[in-house]
């Protein structure tokens, strides 16, 4: 399936974000995002500080790290999850989705993740819903579609998650009733059906067991010919397998998280230019 | 490194041998340890002892009236001391009606307070609220019911039930809810000064309710482009609809046997069942209150003690329904619910 041939979006047509039918030219269809100097905060504390960089189209980008060197942190300000909640979180810099600073001064933030999706550290399907619930939950909050639409959006959904085989029979089922890793590819199924620019993923398998991870490892290499997708993990074998270019976040002394490196995933696990790097990745520290 | 067959380590070899032997032995006699245990099993097992010493001297203390009108003492709407006939029927009505409209007022009032609190409250000013909420649960009843009677009673005489009456009346079916004389002392202004009490029950059990509905339920709802308010409505209420519904329930549960406040401001005469809220009636409460010190004969004394059986009875089936409700939602609530 290729973009053009979706079901048109969700959005609403004056938001200054591109139409997702008219991709940006000469990045081969897909979406690009572009991080410029990004610094996070909580109330007053600095979390994270100055980082930059290129995601590139259709392609995995990992991001890995030792424990609070900020890489949860810095996935959450790509779709402005970061300032959710009652605290007064905030960010400054910006973030381009496709040339689009999502951080902009008329840009509503829950306009911006509905073309970045987001899967979670834990699995977690919406317990009152049903499977075929669960995958439509955020396209029936804008508009209501054909009963039709729904059954295609649903097969393709779960389909495109490695999961239609397995559920196909109890659609009805409550999407509690999975294993873990049936919920997290739920999941998955639930932010595609969005039909995001960028999927970003925050250690989409650190609840989830050797086999289930596999699955999703697998999944994640389907996904990406079609969507960008940005991934945090603890797993240096994860990053090595699934990402086409690997981030390396650390926290000095002051706990703030910091870019230390970033290039393509053979070169940053073989032959890295930072002595730092090479200390993590050789399990020297962290 | 060798590996070794089970029967080695039958025997320990002979040069682990050691003098003397540990004493594991039980100490004869009865210990401090044994005089507390059984301490704090009377203490413990005092407290239902009490329950069912009340329920069964009220059943014998019931039963003249219980034995002599059998299912009427329920199904009849004969309260009559001088014919010697007791129906009970508009005290379970009037109990069941004032008690199913504070309901209706104070769930949504209170759910809505609890979701103000968790979801929308600055920081600083969560405690505050919930605290000033929760603080009425401390007033005494006889404060809610001076305060009902004058001042209260007096308003919705004058403009609340007239104003009822010209907008709601006119309608079908509810309009029959509000018809006849503003009398101020009625099964309305029961019902309304019922709400107000139940208010901090609700408040405080949604809000404990709200707050074990994990954050990642919230954001995975955000995450899909949900605004706040489609977040909690999609995500957040559904996942704690059965504790929201347990914190009505023990809502009803004080409100169902709710006494003082209640008798000052409900009228206390009418004996007869009508459609309309706008009558004075009774709560079987009310009843008992009203009633216990003129029963001058053992068959009256015994038709107003049966009144509170059955207000023992319902009450405790509410109250335990609204338990199993929130204790349900509380161990891993909708999750459980759900499954298989």
């Amino acid at each position: 399936m290729t973009m053009s041939e979706q079901v048109p979006g969700t959005h609403n047509a004056t938001q200054p974000v591109p139409d997702r039918n008219n991709a940006t030219t000469g990045t081969a269809g897909g979406h690009w995002m572009q991080v410029r100097d990004v610094a996070a905060y909580y109330g007053d504390r600095m979390a994270i500080s100055e980082i930059s960089m290129t995601i590139k189209p259709r392609s995995t980008t990992a991001i890995i790290g030792p424990s609070g060197c900020g890489k949860s942190t810095f996935i959450r300000c790509l779709n402005r999850m970061h300032e959710v909640g009652l605290g007064n979180n905030r960010v400054t810099g910006s973030v381009l989705l496709d040339g689009h600073d999502i951080y902009g001064r008329s840009i509503d933030p829950v306009q911006v993740r509905r073309y970045i999706g987001m899967v979670f550290q834990r699995p977690n399907p919406f317990p009152s819903m049903s499977i075929y619930d669960n995958v439509v939950a955020g396209i029936k909050l804008t508009r209501s579609p054909s009963r039709t639409e729904l059954d295609e959006t649903v097969e393709r959904c779960l389909n495109q998650a490695a999961l239609w085989d397995e559920v196909k029979d109890k659609l009805k089922a409550s999407g509690a009733s999975l294993s873990g890793g049936q919920q997290q590819r739920l999941c998955i199924a639930r932010s595609l059906a969005m039909q995001p620019h960028v999927l970003l993923m925050d250690e989409p398998c650190s609840a989830l067991d050797p086999i289930a991870t596999y699955k999703i490892e697998t999944l994640i290499n389907e996904l990406k010919r079609q969507y960008t997708i940005v991934i945090v993990t603890h797993n240096m074998q994860q990053a090595s397998r699934v990402a086409d270019e690997t981030a390396f976040f650390l926290a000095g002394e002051e706990r703030i998280g910091k870019l230390v490196e970033f290039g393509p995933t053979n070169q940053l696990f073989t032959n890295p230019t930072d002595p730092r790097t090479e200390a993590y990745i050789t399990g020297r520290f962290g | 490194m060798t590996t070794r067959n089970a029967e080695d380590e039958i025997a320990p070899p002979a040069s682990w041998d050691v003098q003397g032997s540990p004493k594991f032995a039980r100490s004869s006699g009865v210990g401090a340890d044994d005089v507390f245990k059984w301490l704090v099993y009377t203490t413990a097992f005092a407290v239902p002892a009490v329950l069912v010493a009340l329920f069964v001297l009220l059943v014998i203390d019931a039963w003249p009236a219980l034995a002599r009108f059998g299912l009427g003492f329920v199904t009849s709407s004969n309260w009559d001391n001088v014919k010697q006939q007791f129906g009970t029927l508009p005290y379970i009505y009037g109990t069941v009606v004032t008690s199913l409209l504070a309901l209706l007022i104070a769930t949504p009032v209170g759910v809505g307070a609890a979701i103000f609190v968790t979801e929308y409250a600055p920081r600083p000013l969560r405690v505050p609220v919930s605290f000033t909420i929760e603080l009425l649960a401390a007033i005494p009843s006889i404060i809610f019911g001076l305060w009902g009677f004058f001042a209260l009673t007096p308003i919705m005489r004058s403009t609340v039930e007239p104003f009822m009456k010209s907008v709601v009346g006119p309608l079908p079916v509810i309009g029959g809810l509000f018809q006849g004389p503003s009398v101020g002392k009625d099964l309305f202004t029961g019902g309304v000064i019922l709400s107000i009490m139940i208010l901090p029950t609700i408040v405080s059990i949604s809000r404990e309710v709200l707050l074990a509905v994990p954050t990642m339920q919230r954001e995975g709802m955000l995450a899909l482009g949900a605004t706040r308010w489609e977040a909690i409505r999609e995500a957040v209420i559904p996942y704690a609809r059965v504790g929201i519904a347990g914190a009505a329930i023990l809502g009803l549960a004080r409100a169902l046997g709710e006494t003082m406040a209640v008798t000052m401001v409900i009228g206390n005469s009418s004996r007869k069942i009508t459609g309309t809220l706008l009558t004075p009636g009774y709560t079987m409460a009310s009843a008992i209150a009203n009633q216990f010190t003129e029963a001058d004969n053992p068959l009256y004394f015994s038709a107003i003690v049966g009144v509170a059986a059955l207000l023992l009875v319902v009450s405790a089936i509410v109250n335990i329904a609204a338990r199993l409700m929130i204790w349900q939602i509380s161990r891993g609530g909708a999750e459980g619910g759900n499954r298989g």
